[in-house]
C-alpha cells in the first residue's frame, strides 16, 4: 500500500509552470530519489510536500489525509520528518539538546517554564544519537561539529518523532565522498529496519543508484521517467534529458570509491 | 469647519509634505545603500536649522544671499556627514545592525551636546526670507508665499534624484548597490567612497530640509528626536531604500495631519476626540497599520538575504558553583546596604535606582537575547506598569499592595497586544514597530491631560504607610527584583527558553519539528512586558510621581544600551550592564552638565571597541588566558584553539 499519494500536481510561479501535472506513488518501506537537471521542479516539490509553498492545484494524502493547506508544523505533527539541503540546527545548542528540542515537541513540553531542561530524562535523545552514531558529540556545541555530523544532527532530529515518512533535500550536497556513503547507507539502514519511507533529491548519481529503491525524473516540471535504476538508466527521455553525459549513467559509476565523485552539475 | 478651510488645510498641507519628504529621502537613501539606520538623521536637519540660523543672519539680508546661505547651511552639514561616515560609520558596516543603531544614537548624543555647547539652550528663529514674507490670498484664506516656494521644492528634489539616479554612473551605482551591495562590491567598485557618498548626499538633503525650516521653526535642541521620529515614520511607510516611497508617504502623513488639525474635535457617540491633539498618535498608527499590512512599506520590498554567514550565538550554560557564590555574595552585600546609609545618604536611592535597572534590562534580554527579537520600544511596558499603578492608586483609591500586582499586568496586557503585530516582523522593522506602540503609548498618555495628567504626569503614588521608610521599600525592591530576574532565568533554562532560542537559531528548522515560532515569541514578549512593568511599578512608587518621560525613546534606548553594555550573548550581561550604566548616569550626570556628550563617546567606544559588551569580553579574556596557561602545561605542542573568535565580512 502506498504511503503517499501525489496526483496531478501544479505550481505557477508568474507565466513559470515549475511543477506540471506530477503525480506518483511512494510505497511504504521504499527509498525514492527525485532526480533532474537544475530547474527541473525538485526544490519546488519538496517544499510543497513539506508545506512551505501551496501548489496552484493538485492533491497530496498521506494514507488519504490531504496535506496540501497545511503548515509546515502540522504536516510534521502527521509523521513527516525532514532535512534541508544546507543543514539547518539550532546553532547555540549542544548536539543532544537539539535532539531534545525535537523529542519535546513531539511531546508538546515546550512550553514549560521552570524546570531547566537539563535536568530532564536525555536517554531518548541519547537513543537517537546513538542510531546515527553520534552519541560520543552528544555535549559538544552544534556549532562546532563538521558538516557531515550536522547532516546525522539533523537525521536524528528528522527521526526524533518517529516518522513514517522522511523527506530529505539533496542530503549529501557539500559533504565529503566517504562521509556521503555513511550516511545514506545509515538512512537505507532505517528504512529496512523500521519501514519508513524516504523521498530525496540528489544529485550525485553513485549515491542514487546505489541507494534508492526507485527513482522520479523531472525535467522542466514534468515528470519523464519513473522506475528503479535500470529502467531510468536507459530510458530515451532522461539520456536526452542528461545530454552529453552519458557517462553518469555507465554502470561503474556506481562504485563509491572511484576517486572524484560523479556528479551532473558543477 | 467650511469646505473651504479643509482645502487651505490641505494646500499646506503639501508645503509640510516638502518638509517631510527632504528630511526622510536621506535616510531611506543611506538605509538602502549602507543597510545603516541612522538615528542621527533627525540631528543633521537640526544641524542645518541651527546653521542657517546662523548663516542666514549674518549674509541673508538680500535673496541671494538668503538661498547662498540656505546652500552652504546644507553643505556643511553634508561635509560633517561625510567626516563622521569617515571616522565613525566605516568602522562598523561589519558589526550587526543593532550595534549600528545603537552608533547612531550616540551620535545623536554627541551632535545634540556639541549643539548645546555651540549655540546655547535658548530657541532661535532665523531672520524670514527677503522678498517672500508676504502671503497670498485663495478662498478668503492667506497662503505665506515662502510655503509656496516649499511646495515646489520637495517635487523639485524628487525630480532631481530621480534624473540623478537613472542618468550617471553614480547614480546607477547607488540603485545596484541598493539591490545587492555585495555584487557591487564583487564588481570592484571602491565601496568606502559610495557609501561616503551616499551619507554625504543624505546629509545634505537633511540638512536642506532643516535650512529651509529656519524661517519657520525655531531652532531648539528638541528638534533631533522630533524628526527623526517623523522620518523613520514616513521611510518605514514608504518602504526602506525607495525614494519614490518617502514622496508618496510624506504626502499621505501631511494630508493625514492637515485633516486632523482641519477637522479639530470629533464628537462620536458623546466622545470627544481631540484629532488636532492627537496628531503624533495618528503618524505611529498609520504606520503600524501599513508594517500590519504591507511589512515591507508601501514601496518597498523585503531584502535580500545577507550573503555573510549567520552569526552562531554561543551555547548557554547554567552557572557554575563559583557564579552562584558570587551571585549569593552580591546578594548578601546588597542586603546589608540600608547598614551603611548613615555614612552614604544617597546610597539607598542610587541602589534602588539601579536595582530597577537592572530589572528593566533582564526584561528587555530575554525577547532580545535568547529570543532575537531587537524591541526600541521597551519603555511602553515599563511606562504602563507605571501609569497602570499610579492611576489606580489615584483613580480607584486601591492600596498599593494591589496596584504593585495589577500595574505589571496592565504592562503584560499591553504587550500581549503590542506583540501579536510585532513578533509577525523582524529586524529592523520589528525595531520601527515596536518603536511605534511605544510613541503611541507616550504620545496618548502625553496628550491626555484628563486622564493621565498630561505632560505634568501624576504624583503622589506613594508606598503603604509600613513600605514608607526607605529601608523598607528598599526591601520590597530587593527581593521583587531578585524573584523576578530569577523567574527569567529559570525561564531561559527551561524548555521554553530552549524553544524561544531555537526559533532565533533557525526558524525554519524550529517550524519543520512542529514549533510554533511565532506563539513563542509573543509568550515571550508578553513575559518580558509583564516583567518590565514589575520595574516601571517599583519605579512609580519609589519616585512618588512619574512623567512622560517613563515611556520616552530615550529611555527604551537606555534599555538597549544597558543590555549591550554588560552583553547580549550572557545572562549576567544585561545585570552588570544596567548596574554599570546607573552608576555612571547618576554620577557622570552630576558633574558635567554635557553628561549626553561623555555617554555618547562611552557607547561609541563601546561598539568600535567591545562589541561583545563587558561581560562578553571579559569570558573572552577569560578564555584566553584559560588556553594560554592550558598550552603552557602541554608544553606549547597545541595552539590554542578555545577562543573562537566572531569575525564579521569586510564591508567591502
Amino acid at each position: 500500500m502506498s504511503l503517499l499519494t501525489v496526483e496531478s500536481l501544479n505550481k505557477s510561479f508568474g507565466g513559470v509552470r515549475a511543477v506540471d501535472d506530477v503525480s506518483f506513488e511512494l510505497p511504504k518501506g521504499h527509498m525514492m530519489a527525485l532526480l533532474g537537471p537544475n530547474g527541473a521542479g525538485k526544490s519546488t516539490c519538496f517544499n510543497m510536500l513539506n508545506g512551505q509553498l501551496v501548489p496552484s492545484s493538485g492533491s497530496i494524502r498521506m494514507e488519504g489525509e490531504e496535506l496540501i493547506g497545511k503548515r509546515p508544523r502540522d504536516i510534521w505533527r502527521l509523521g513527516v520528518g525532514r532535512t534541508f539541503q544546507i543543514a539547518a540546527v539550532f546553532n547555540s545548542m549542544s548536539v543532544v539538546e537539539n535532539v531534545q528540542m525535537a523529542l519535546f515537541s513531539h511531546q508538546r513540553r515546550l512550553l514549560r517554564f521552570f524546570k531547566p531542561l537539563h535536568r530532564y530524562d536525555r536517554e531518548p535523545a541519547l537513543e537517537l544519537l546513538r542510531l546515527v552514531g553520534i552519541e560520543q558529540y552528544a555535549d559538544k556545541p552544534c556549532s562546532t561539529l563538521a558538516y557531515g555530523d550536522v547532516k546525522r544532527v539533523e537525521l536524528a532530529i528528522a527521526m526524533a518523532h518517529g516518522p513514517r515518512l522522511l523527506l530529505m533535500d539533496e542530503p549529501c550536497a557539500g559533504m565529503a565522498p566517504h562521509e556521503r556513503n555513511g550516511l545514506m547507507a545509515l538512512t537505507r539502514r532505517l528504512v529496512d529496519e523500521q519501514g519508513i519511507s524516504v523521498l530525496f533529491t540528489e544529485h550525485s548519481m553513485d549515491v542514487v543508484f546505489s541507494f534508492a529503491d526507485s527513482m522520479l525524473v523531472l525535467a522542466r516540471g514534468k515528470l519523464i521517467a519513473a522506475g528503479d535504476g535500470n529502467h531510468i538508466r536507459h530510458h530515451p527521455k532522461v539520456k536526452e534529458v542528461y545530454f552529453g553525459s552519458g557517462k553518469t549513467f555507465e554502470e561503474d559509476a556506481r562504485e563509491p570509491n572511484t576517486g572524484a565523485p560523479v556528479s551532473t552539475e558543477h | 469647519m467650511s469646505l473651504s478651510s479643509l482645502l487651505i488645510q490641505m494646500i499646506s498641507g503639501l508645503s509640510e509634505a516638502s518638509t517631510l519628504f527632504l528630511i526622510s529621502v536621506g535616510l531611506s537613501l543611506i538605509f538602502g545603500v549602507t543597510r545603516i539606520v541612522n538615528f542621527a538623521h533627525g540631528s543633521f536637519y537640526m544641524l542645518g536649522i541651527y546653521l542657517s540660523y546662523t548663516l542666514v543672519s549674518r549674509f541673508g539680508d538680500t535673496a541671494s544671499g538668503f538661498w547662498l546661505a540656505t546652500l552652504l547651511s546644507a553643505l556643511t552639514v553634508a561635509v560633517i556627514g561625510a567626516l563622521i561616515e569617515m571616522t565613525v560609520l566605516r568602522r562598523i558596516y561589519h558589526v550587526p545592525e543593532l550595534f549600528q543603531l545603537l552608533a547612531t544614537f550616540a551620535l545623536v548624543l554627541v551632535i545634540s551636546d556639541a549643539t548645546l555647547y555651540l549655540w546655547g539652550p535658548e530657541e532661535l528663529l532665523g531672520p524670514r526670507a527677503p522678498g517672500l514674507s508676504g502671503s497670498i490670498s485663495l478662498l478668503g484664506h492667506r497662503i505665506p508665499q515662502y510655503d509656496l516656494v516649499l511646495m515646489a521644492i520637495g517635487p523639485l528634489i524628487l525630480v532631481g534624484l530621480y534624473l540623478m539616479l537613472n542618468l550617471t554612473r553614480w547614480g546607477t551605482l547607488i540603485r545596484a548597490a541598493t539591490q545587492d551591495r555585495e555584487m557591487v562590491g564583487a564588481l570592484g567598485i571602491n565601496q568606502h567612497w559610495l557609501f561616503t557618498g551616499v551619507f554625504a548626499l543624505g546629509c545634505f538633503l537633511a540638512g536642506l530640509g532643516g535650512a529651509l525650516q529656519g524661517p519657520r521653526v525655531p531652532a531648539n535642541l528638541l528638534l533631533d528626536i522630533e524628526a527623526i521620529g517623523t522620518a523613520f515614520v514616513i521611510v518605514v511607510i514608504g518602504g526602506m531604500g525607495s525614494i519614490t516611497g518617502a514622496f508618496v508617504a510624506s504626502l499621505l502623513i501631511a494630508q493625514i495631519k492637515a485633516l486632523c488639525y482641519g477637522i479639530g474635535t470629533l464628537t462620536f457617540f458623546d466622545v470627544v476626540i481631540p484629532l488636532n491633539q492627537m496628531t503624533l498618535v495618528i503618524e505611529f498608527l498609520v504606520m503600524a497599520i501599513v508594517l500590519v499590512v504591507r511589512p515591507w512599506g508601501l514601496l518597498g520590498r523585503a531584502l535580500p538575504p545577507s550573503r555573510q554567514a549567520p552569526q552562531s550565538e554561543p551555547m548557554l550554560t547554567p552557572a557554575s558553583k563559583g557564579v552562584r557564590w558570587f551571585g549569593a555574595l552580591i546578594a548578601l552585600v546588597l542586603m546589608m546596604v540600608p547598614t551603611f546609609s548613615e555614612s552614604f545618604p544617597y546610597l539607598i536611592t542610587l541602589s534602588v535606582d539601579m536595582l530597577i535597572a537592572v530589572l528593566f534590562a533582564a526584561s528587555l534580554h530575554f525577547i532580545m537575547g535568547p529570543g532575537g527579537l531587537h524591541s526600541f520600544g521597551h519603555a511602553a511596558y515599563f511606562g504602563l506598569g507605571a501609569y497602570g499603578a499610579g492611576l489606580l492608586v489615584l483613580m480607584l483609591g486601591l492600596p498599593m499592595e494591589l496596584a504593585m500586582i495589577l500595574g505589571p499586568l496592565v504592562a503584560a496586557l499591553g504587550a500581549l497586544v503590542f506583540g501579536w503585530f510585532s513578533v509577525r516582523l523582524s529586524g529592523v522593522y520589528l525595531a520601527m514597530l515596536t518603536l511605534a506602540f511605544a510613541q503611541i503609548v507616550w504620545s496618548v498618555i502625553y496628550q491626555w491631560n484628563g486622564f493621565t495628567g498630561g505632560s505634568n504626569g501624576l504624583i503622589g503614588i506613594w508606598p503603604s504607610d509600613w513600605l514608607a521608610s526607605p529601608t523598607a521599600f528598599y526591601y520590597l525592591t530587593l527581593a521583587s527584583v531578585i524573584i523576578s530576574v530569577l523567574l527569567l532565568r529559570f525561564g531561559l533554562f527551561a524548555p521554553f527558553g530552549f524553544a524561544l532560542r531555537a526559533g532565533r537559531d533557525s526558524a525554519l528548522r524550529a517550524e519543520a519539528i512542529g514549533i510554533n515560532v511565532k506563539r513563542i515569541q509573543w509568550y515571550a514578549f508578553t513575559i518580558a512586558g509583564l516583567f518590565g512593568g514589575v520595574a516601571g511599578t517599583l519605579f512609580a512608587f519609589s519616585k512618588g510621581s512619574i512623567s512622560p518621560e517613563v515611556i520616552s525613546v530615550s529611555r527604551s534606548v537606555d534599555g538597549l544600551v544597558m543590555v549591550l553594555l554588560g552583553g547580549i550573548n550572557t545572562l549576567s550581561g544585561p545585570i552588570a550592564g544596567a548596574s554599570i550604566f546607573t552608576l555612571l548616569h547618576d554620577t557622570v550626570m552630576r558633574e558635567t552638565t554635557y553628561w549626553r556628550a561623555v555617554l555618547g563617546l562611552a557607547v561609541l567606544t563601546l561598539v568600535i571597541l567591545f562589541p561583545t559588551g563587558i561581560v562578553g569580553s571579559a569570558q573572552a579574556i577569560g578564555e584566553r588566558i584559560k588556553s594560554h596557561l592550558l598550552n603552557r602545561q602541554r608544553g606549547g605542542q597545541l595552539n590554542g584553539a578555545g577562543n573562537a573568535q566572531q569575525s564579521g565580512g569586510d564591508p567591502r
